[in-house]
């Protein structure tokens, strides 16, 4: 097995890449809401990605990275024609998916990728779907034109006021709710903090509703429980009982601590990555003087 | 008889297992045990008194025909041994070496009854290794190709024991594995310092020549289902997938960071090389004191995992006392001989963590035995107010595993038992469900690599005869 190819790739914002990979097994089975584990190379980690879209016919899996650590970076070095040697998948549950009517998901950063494809399903299923999508400043936002092809309504806003309102999309939820707007169910997915502040203001608000974790994982399949989360006070498995869980129910404070367990190791795979590609560019150049 | 001259009545003692010693093997994680010389070899084979009614076979769970591998090892006949060997084990070199033959064939050896019995496992590792070590391993004349296609789910010892046992009769065998590389628990769960990476290659290299095929990354059940499978045109399913979902002790303090299970311990460094990181991307915590809740012998590979890691300090931490650990004695003394410190007679309650959710140590309380319950073992029972506080930066959850219920949930007419195993007949392995198999951990629970591999001959017989019972294939028929 020669691995799994990329067949388009290109970046979206700063440090942010999308990739359509050959993998025919999972475009086939894919549920908006489930992923992928996958693995560079035969020294590489496994790392979660949300499956954002398929073409099934064709086979195609779409897969958004943002580059944060060693493997991430690394990936960004993946183009066209090249292959990653595995792709798992489809793993985790599919979105519950029904008619709430009113629908707000509600999008940090790269966030917005997992919620893509859940706010197709969701219009599919009849629901009138509101989107948020928050970014540091406008040259991180990311897929904004595919959710207004979608949604009803989309609402964006940055840190720095650099697109769309200057805030958070806490502040954006509360202003809409504000002007009598009544979300019957939300869906949020970006970094833990922004999932905590979103699901703190869900609570205030009234509007039950999902969240989408990213924790640590290493199999997927249920067989390690690197990826425990605490929900409703109970242990669960976010790869195979998630990666939605109720968003008023989860330990959001755990689960950043729990992300940074391996924080000091990152950031010595991501020198030693550095100073080894360092070594091969000027291995390279004395090569090229000769 | 070449063997008339045999004096019997000596009874020598075993030749023993020469090791690498304890203070330098925990530098790395090169094999322990360093096998027989042929000299050893030939004179611990001396020592089987070929019994005329031999019990030592009936003890293991694939029937090895013990006595003539000894003769021929014996009478340096080591080509034959080795072939008495594959005739109906796939993976002798896998099991010479983390068989308990001390509760199998060793346990019935005649010569054990009064002496120390035979040295089994040794032997079988012994020719395994010299086959291996003398060229290809010599392939068995396969019949002409049946036409029937056999799908295999999960690569581990069960799965490869059959696929083994089909492809030699003809069938044409797919092995689906969830994960990126082959052998199950051989390649995630054992160590190479019990189980060296280059030996479970080589079996897998032998049963790929016997024209297997394998797959990775398929998690049966989600991204193709069995009946997807039938579809698909195999004729019968043989279910492996093993007992791959962890026990957690269910106390406080659980999930702060530093705790882990020990699937995810054993896999990160198994695996994902996660002792050679940064070469390899997987990282694992840099420990000063990890402790080891269990007794069992993944609770052994886990502790000297941990100790190879750094040097570090490793406590075990137990609730029966030292007759009772289910571990062989053999990785018992070898995880003593390291280093590995043993808290028995003690079971943890809480884990404890700093304001950041990283760990500070263990709460344990002592336990006395009191009456014995349904295994037959004393009951363990906490002995109120001795609790107290070891220290640690990591905690590995060995206490077990039950079934992964990924395929089964996904597949609702096969039938399971209340543990989430799955019910089968058990002279066939045949589950619930027409033309699927299943064997191994999945059907027993946690057990043995040779227990899984002695279902997995039986199903494949009954497989075979339920493929051999069914319409020849169409493209057979037409060459």
């Amino acid at each position: 097995m020669d691995g799994y190819r990329i067949v388009r790739d290109r970046s979206l914002a700063e440090k942010i890449r999308e990739y359509w990979i050959e993998a025919p097994m999972v475009a086939k089975k894919h549920r908006a809401g489930q992923f992928v584990i996958i693995r560079l190379h035969e020294h590489g980690e496994r790392i979660p990605f949300t499956v954002v879209q398929t073409e099934a016919e064709k086979g195609l899996i779409r897969l958004i990275s943002q580059s944060v650590g060693k493997t991430t970076e690394e990936f960004t070095d993946y183009h066209t024609g090249d292959s990653i040697l595995d792709v798992v998948g489809p793993l985790g549950l599919a979105t519950h998916m029904e008619n709430w009517g009113e629908l707000v998901v509600v999008a940090g950063g790269v966030g917005a990728a997992p919620l893509l494809p859940i706010v197709k399903s969701a219009k599919g299923s009849g629901n009138q779907v509101h989107a948020i999508i928050g970014a540091r400043s406008k040259n991180l936002m990311i897929l904004e034109d595919e959710f207004r092809e979608v949604c009803d309504e989309v609402r964006v806003c940055t840190d720095d006021g650099s697109h769309g309102s200057k805030g958070l999309v806490t502040d954006v939820l509360r202003s809409w709710a504000a002007e009598g707007k009544k979300f019957a169910f939300g869906i949020t997915a970006g970094p833990v903090i922004m999932m905590k502040a979103t699901a703190e203001a869900m609570r205030d608000l009234s509007i039950p509703g999902l969240a989408s974790l990213n924790p640590i994982m290493v199999d997927g399949t249920g067989m390690c429980g690197a990826c425990r989360v605490t929900v409703h006070g109970k242990t669960r498995f976010a790869c195979v009982e998630g990666p939605e869980f109720d968003a008023l129910g989860v330990d959001f404070h755990e689960l950043i601590l729990r992300n940074r367990a391996y924080r000091k190791q990152e950031m010595e795979a991501l020198d030693h990555y550095h100073s080894e590609g360092c070594r091969l560019l000027k291995a390279a150049q004395e090569l090229a003087h000769v | 008889m070449s063997e008339q001259k045999r004096n019997l009545k000596l009874h020598p003692p075993r030749v023993p297992m020469p090791e690498v010693a304890p203070e330098e093997r925990i530098k790395g994680f090169m094999e322990v045990p360093l096998g027989y010389t042929e000299e050893q070899a030939r004179l611990e084979a001396e020592r089987c008194l070929d019994c005329k009614n031999p019990k030592c076979v009936a003890g293991c769970p694939v029937n090895i025909d013990i006595p003539k591998f000894l003769k021929e090892i014996r009478e340096g006949r080591y080509e034959d041994a080795a072939r008495t060997l594959r005739e109906t084990n796939s993976l002798p070199a896998i099991c010479g070496r983390v068989c308990p033959q001390e509760e199998q064939c060793e346990a019935r050896c005649i010569e054990g009854i009064k002496h120390d019995p035979v040295a089994v496992g040794n032997l079988e590792r012994w020719v395994a290794d010299w086959e291996r070590e003398h060229g290809a391993i010599p392939l068995p004349e396969i019949p002409e190709p049946t036409g029937y296609k056999v799908a295999i789910v999960g690569s581990g010892p069960a799965g490869l024991t059959v696929a083994g046992d089909l492809a030699k009769l003809g069938h044409d065998v797919t092995v689906f594995e969830a994960l990126h590389r082959p052998a199950g628990v051989l390649a995630y769960g054992i160590p190479e310092f019990r189980l060296p990476r280059m030996i479970v290659n080589s079996e897998i290299d032998y049963i790929t020549r016997l024209g297997v095929k394998f797959v990775f990354n398929v998690v049966v059940g989600v991204t193709v289902t069995l009946d997807e499978l039938f579809a698909e045109g195999y004729h019968t399913i043989f279910i492996g997938t093993g007992a791959g979902l962890p026990k957690m002790m269910n106390v406080p303090g659980e999930n702060c960071v530093g705790v882990f299970s020990a699937n995810e311990f054993l896999t990160r460094v198994n695996l994902l090389g996660a002792s050679k990181f940064p070469e390899y991307d997987t990282p694992i915590l840099d420990s000063r004191h990890t402790v080891v809740v269990g007794g069992g012998n993944t609770a052994m590979d886990a502790a000297r995992i941990a100790k190879r890691l750094n040097g570090q300090k490793v406590s075990l931490v137990y609730r029966r006392s030292i007759d009772e650990l289910p571990a062989r004695k053999e990785e018992v003394h070898h995880a003593q001989a390291e280093g590995i410190e043993f808290n028995l007679l003690c079971n943890p309650t809480e884990v404890l963590g700093d304001e950041n959710h990283i760990i500070t140590g263990i709460r344990c309380v002592r336990m006395a035995l009191g009456e014995p319950d349904d295994s037959g073992r004393r009951r363990p029972e906490p002995i109120p107010g001795s609790e107290f506080v070891l220290d640690c930066d990591a905690v590995v959850v060995a206490i077990g595993n039950s079934p992964n219920p990924i395929l089964t949930k996904a597949t609702p007419d096969l039938e399971v038992t209340k543990w989430g195993t799955l019910k089968i007949d058990a002279d066939t392995g045949a589950t619930s469900k027409s033309g699927v198999y299943a064997g191994g951990d999945i059907v027993s629970g946690a057990a043995t690599v040779i227990l899984a591999m002695g279902a997995g001959r039986t199903a494949a017989a009954a497989m075979h005869r339920y493929m051999m019972g069914l319409p020849r294939p169409l493209r057979q028929m037409a060459s």
